[in-house]
Order: structure tokens, then C-alpha cells, then sequence
């Protein structure tokens, strides 16, 4: 009793801590830049909504970065919860939409409905590129499915996702090579991954989306708790395993869809994030996990975005290179350490 | 207080009938041990009974009334399972363990009232390891971790309880802890318990009665007294002719040692 007192004030302290990290973050993202701006003047230039002399600061502060910061919040945030869903649905800690290859998977779909739609000179639009890509990751969801059913090995798992992953890239890749070139920059910066060029339309349906997901995700928490226990105690509970187990994919892939459709694949958000807030509030309950995570990817993606921002500024580093380089590590570390584990 | 009974009971794989025409009959209180020899079905058949197995003929049913109809979370507070599923969560302690029973009660969220507190305490204390609520699941030994799985169990309240192989792998001093807590649990609340045991010495001690499981034929309910003679040994676990007595000889002795030391 005593414990489980100390675990919830562990969890509160978390998330505010979390939360007060993110709101700083989205401060120094804000007033960081090309154009330094520093952050005693913001308020004052966002209330005077571009009236004046402030014009351009307003511009870029309110109409390039804030809604690129909000962008980062919830679709971190979104690719984090995926990989929660994600390590819970194959019960295996290094699952994540981008090393099971379902990012890849929306890139592809992505890719080709863009090629095709701008070859008869139309343009996909934000509703269209997400559909395509919620599509894209179902379907290179299913080819996980279809081979994990032959693999009972978890690390197998993994390294058929990474095959999918590579093959949907080099599909992409054609496509890409194939397209005219005027195209191309575009489509090559998109699919490394950027959260630029981002607006509030954007910013807007992405929300929508992920809050949604979010929520579902959230009132799933029962049965994913019971799906901890693995599939034959969660039926003894009463669990509709069926059910939980599709549900578990929509809500992942539609969240991962997401981010691949406005950021292209961020790499490594969805694998780590979940294992470091674990670590963090000493708890796997999803009641918990699910908020706290995508806290915490929010977090880690804002800063990453950041970091890509402004180590190279004027000039912009591909954010999964910045997430790469902070989250494998991590990755490595928690295979390394399950090792003696045995599973 | 309910009874569990099957009718003509089939149970298998796809078409495949592994264990056919069962009929049992369990009432509160009372211990059901299946025995029969490796692949014959027991675990076929416990995961019939407990619906995570589609059944391929016949009935089950909880006091009467046939158990299919029934509504999943209904179901699950009236049966709980011990599996031979060995789960390992991460970051869980024994306590978060043995509150999961109480998933049928909870509400939208899962979110535990007083109440479910209670008799997460409750179940602890049953089982006697109060004092390893706060250890991680993870880090208990195998014996105490099939303590805290019944533990679990008892949590969910259920009128049938139905445990597959819950002493493998165990040192002695935990069979008999595990095993003497179930049948005192039994007697206690009246649940009817169902469960299959490779130890055959610890039938007489556990068990009120006995479904012989063949590899082929019949299954075959009677008292241990019954099943445990040396035709019915030899004969279910095709040994040579003679090697029966002796083993229903010894296994006699030991059960008695057993019976005289289980708390």
C-alpha cells in the first residue's frame, strides 16, 4: 500500500516534470533560429499579430516556427504511443513503427500516390496523404503479421521489419529517381524526415487525428493491461482478444500513418521513448504509460527538432538523423541488457 | 457456490478430436486432478473447459447452465485459470499481479476501487506472501511466483477454479506448499477445482477425484483409491506388466508422507 503511494506521486512528479521540460523546450525552439529572437520579446511581438515593424518577426515566430513546435508536440507524441501499442501488441520492448517497417510502408504509399497524382499535375492533399498513409502502414503491418506468425523469436521480429523497411525504401527510392525533377527535392527532403514547411492547416488536421487515436488508445488501457499477462490469462479475464488485437493495429498505424504523412519516417521516437518513460515512472501500466509516453515523445522530438535546427543553422539536418544519433544508443542498451533475460 | 459438469465433451484442434466424450462433474469444494500420460489431452481439455479452446462437441456448463452462452466478462468471474503461460511483465510487483484478478470488477478504465484493494489484500494474505507484495514480479523465485499466479486466481472471486500444471518445475517444499494452500482455499470457499498433476503421489493427497485421461479410449472418473491401482497405471501409462503394484505401492507410501506433512 505504502509503495503504491510512493509509484503514483513518482508518476505525478513525472509528468509535470515532463510537461514544465516541453513547455521550456517549445520556449527555446521558439526564440532559436536563423532569426534569434530572443524570448523576452515574444510575447510582445506575438500580441502585436504582425502589426508594425514586428511584421516578419511575427511571421516567422507565429506562422513558421509555432506551428512547426505544435507539429513536433503531437506527432512525437503520436510515434511514441504507436511504439507503445506496437511493443505491447508483440509483447516485445524493441518493437517501434519504424524498425517493424510500417513508417517505411506509409513512405512507399505516400511516395507513389504523390508521383502519380502530381504526374496528371494535381496536387495530394493533407486528408489524402494521411489516408494513403494509414493505408500504406496496414499494409506493411500485414506482411509483419503474416511472417511474425512463422517466427515465434522476438528478435527475428525485428529483423524482418528492418528487411520490410529496407525493401519499402528501395521501392521508394525508384519511385523517387523516377519522378520529375522539380519533384524531387521535395519528395527527397520529406522522406528523410522534417517536420519543415509545416502549417496550421497541418497542424490542425494532425491534431485532430492523434487526439483522436489518443484517446482510443487511452480507453483501451483496461484490456492492454490485461494483454500484459499475455493472450490466455487477458481471455480468462474476459478480454475479447480478436478485438483488442485489431484495434491494437488500427490505432498504431493510424497514429504512425500520421506522422509519416505531415514528417515522413522519424526514426527510433516510437522504440525508445516507451522505454525511457518506463524507466522513468517505474511502471508499465497503460493508464499511465499512455499519457506519460506521449509526453515524452513530444519532448524528444521537439528537442531533436531543435537540435536539427540549429547545430548546422542556416542549413537543416534531417531530424532522424538527430533522433538516431540520441535514441539508438538507448535501443542498443535495452537489447544488450535483455540478453540475460533470455527472451 | 456452483458445480461444474461437462456432457459428451469433445475437445481438440480444428477437426481433430484429442480427448472425446468426456463427462465430469465437479462440485464446490471438491478437486478434480486429471491424469493420464504426456500428450493424451489434459491440457486440451482444461483449455476446453475454459473456453480458449473452441470446444468441438458436448457442454459445459456452471451449475446447469450451458457455459457458451454466456457473456465473456460474466464468465470470467465465475472461472479463473492458473496457465502453464509463464507471463513476465516488466516493471510489476506481486501486488499489481494479483490486483489483475480483479479485471471483471473494475470499471471503463480499470481503475481499482477500495473494494478491489481489499481483496487484492485479501488474496495476498491467502496465499501468505504479504510479505512480497512490493517485490517485482520478475525478481520472486518460480515457487513464489506460482504462488502469487494463484493468488491472482483466488482474486477473481471464482466459483471454478482450473489450474494446468501449476506444480511443474517446483521443488518439493513448493508443490506442497502450493498444493496444500489450494485444497485448504477449496474447502474453505467452496470452489470447485479442476487440475491436471504429472505427480501422481500428489493425487491422494490433493484430490477428492480422479479423470483418467488415455491416450486412446474412454476417460475414466473415480476416487484416487480407484485410479491409482496398478492395472489402471499400467494399462494408462503402458508400463510392463508387474511395474503397476509396485508403483501404486510406493506412490501410497509417499502420499501418506504427503498428506501427513501438507498444512
Amino acid at each position: 500500500m505504502e509503495s503504491e503511494k510512493k509509484s503514483r506521486t513518482r508518476y505525478r512528479v513525472a509528468v509535470l516534470g515532463l510537461m514544465l521540460g516541453l513547455l521550456l523546450l517549445m520556449a527555446w525552439n521558439l526564440s532559436m533560429g536563423s532569426t534569434s529572437i530572443p524570448a523576452s520579446h515574444i510575447p510582445g511581438i506575438i500580441e502585436s499579430r504582425g502589426a508594425g515593424s514586428d511584421g516578419t518577426f511575427y511571421d516567422i515566430l507565429w506562422n513558421i516556427r509555432m506551428p512547426r513546435i505544435l507539429a513536433g508536440v503531437m506527432l512525437g507524441g503520436a510515434l511514441s504511443v504507436s511504439g507503445y501499442l506496437l511493443q505491447t501488441f508483440f509483447a516485445n520492448p524493441i518493437a517501434g513503427p519504424y524498425v517493424l517497417g510500417i513508417s517505411s510502408g506509409a513512405k512507399l504509399t505516400v511516395a507513389l500516390a504523390m508521383v502519380l497524382m502530381l504526374g496528371r499535375g494535381m496536387t495530394l492533399s493533407s486528408l489524402g496523404m494521411t489516408a494513403t498513409a494509414f493505408l500504406g502502414s496496414l499494409i506493411a503491418m500485414g506482411f509483419v503479421l503474416l511472417l511474425s506468425n512463422r517466427v515465434r523469436n522476438m528478435s527475428m521480429l525485428v529483423v524482418i521489419g528492418v528487411m520490410i523497411g529496407y525493401i519499402c525504401s528501395a521501392i521508394t527510392d525508384f519511385v523517387v529517381t523516377f519522378a520529375e525533377d522539380s519533384n524531387i527535392v521535395n519528395l527527397h527532403n520529406w522522406s528523410m524526415g522534417s517536420l519543415s514547411g509545416l502549417e496550421w492547416d497541418d497542424v490542425r488536421l494532425s491534431s485532430v487525428l492523434v487526439m483522436v487515436g489518443l484517446l482510443c488508445a487511452f480507453l483501451l488501457s483496461k484490456p492492454i493491461g490485461a494483454y500484459r499477462l499475455g493472450e490466455t490469462y487477458a481471455r480468462s479475464m474476459g478480454v475479447n482478444i480478436r478485438r483488442l488485437r485489431i484495434l491494437l493495429i488500427l490505432i498504431s498505424s493510424l497514429l504512425s500513418g500520421v506522422v509519416t504523412a505531415f514528417a515522413g519516417p522519424i526514426s527510433f521516437v516510437g522504440i525508445a521513448v516507451p522505454h525511457l518513460i518506463r524507466s522513468l515512472i517505474r511502471s508499465d501500466t497503460p493508464i499511465r504509460m499512455i499519457p506519460a509516453t506521449f509526453l515524452g515523445g513530444s519532448l524528444v522530438t521537439v528537442l531533436c527538432d531543435g537540435i536539427a535546427r540549429s547545430v548546422f543553422a542556416p542549413t537543416e539536418l534531417s531530424i532522424s538523423s538527430v533522433t538516431a544519433l540520441f535514441l539508438v544508443p538507448v535501443v542498443i542498451y535495452m537489447m544488450v541488457q535483455r540478453k540475460g533475460e533470455n527472451r | 457456490m456452483k458445480k461444474i459438469s461437462t456432457e459428451a465433451l469433445d475437445a481438440g484442434y480444428g477437426r481433430k478430436i484429442v480427448v472425446g466424450d468426456v463427462n465430469l462433474e465437479v462440485q464446490p469444494g471438491e478437486i478434480l486432478a486429471l491424469m493420464g500420460p504426456n500428450g493424451a489431452g489434459k491440457s486440451t481439455l482444461l483449455k476446453t473447459i475454459t473456453s480458449q479452446l473452441q470446444k468441438l462437441g458436448g457442454v459445459v456448463m456452471l451449475d446447469g447452465r450451458d457455459l457458451s452462452g454466456m457473456d465473456e466478462q460474466f464468465r470470467a468471474r465465475e472461472m479463473a485459470l492458473v496457465s502453464t503461460e509463464r507471463p513476465r511483465p516488466e516493471w510489476m510487483t506481486c501486488r499489481e499481479m494479483v490486483s489483475t484478478g480483479r479485471y471483471p470488477y473494475t470499471g471503463r478504465l480499470g481503475i481499482l476501487s477500495q473494494e478491489d484493494r481489499k481483496k487484492t489484500e485479501e488474496a495476498l494474505k491467502m496465499v501468505q506472501a504479504e510479505a512480497i507484495g512490493d517485490a517485482d514480479f520478475n525478481e520472486i523465485s518460480d515457487g513464489q511466483r506460482q504462488r502469487i499466479m494463484l493468488a491472482r486466481a483466488l482474486c477473481q472471486e471464482p466459483e471454478i477454479l482450473v489450474l494446468d500444471e501449476p506444480t511443474s518445475f517446483l521443488d518439493v517444499q513448493f508443490k506442497l506448499d502450493i498444493l496444500g494452500t489450494l485444497r485448504r482455499i477449496s474447502k474453505e470457499k467452496g470452489i470447485a477445482v479442476i487440475l491436471s498433476l504429472h505427480e501422481l503421489e500428489f493425487i491422494p493427497a490433493v484430490a477428492d477425484r480422479v479423470l483418467c485421461i488415455p491416450e486412446e479410449g474412454d476417460t475414466r472418473m473415480g476416487t484416487p483409491e480407484e485410479m491409482l491401482t496398478g492395472t489402471v497405471l499400467e494399462e494408462l501409462f503402458h508400463l510392463p506388466a508387474g511395474a503397476g503394484v509396485d508403483m501404486a505401492e510406493g506412490i501410497r507410501t509417499y502420499a501418506e508422507a504427503l498428506q501427513k506433512w501438507m498444512r
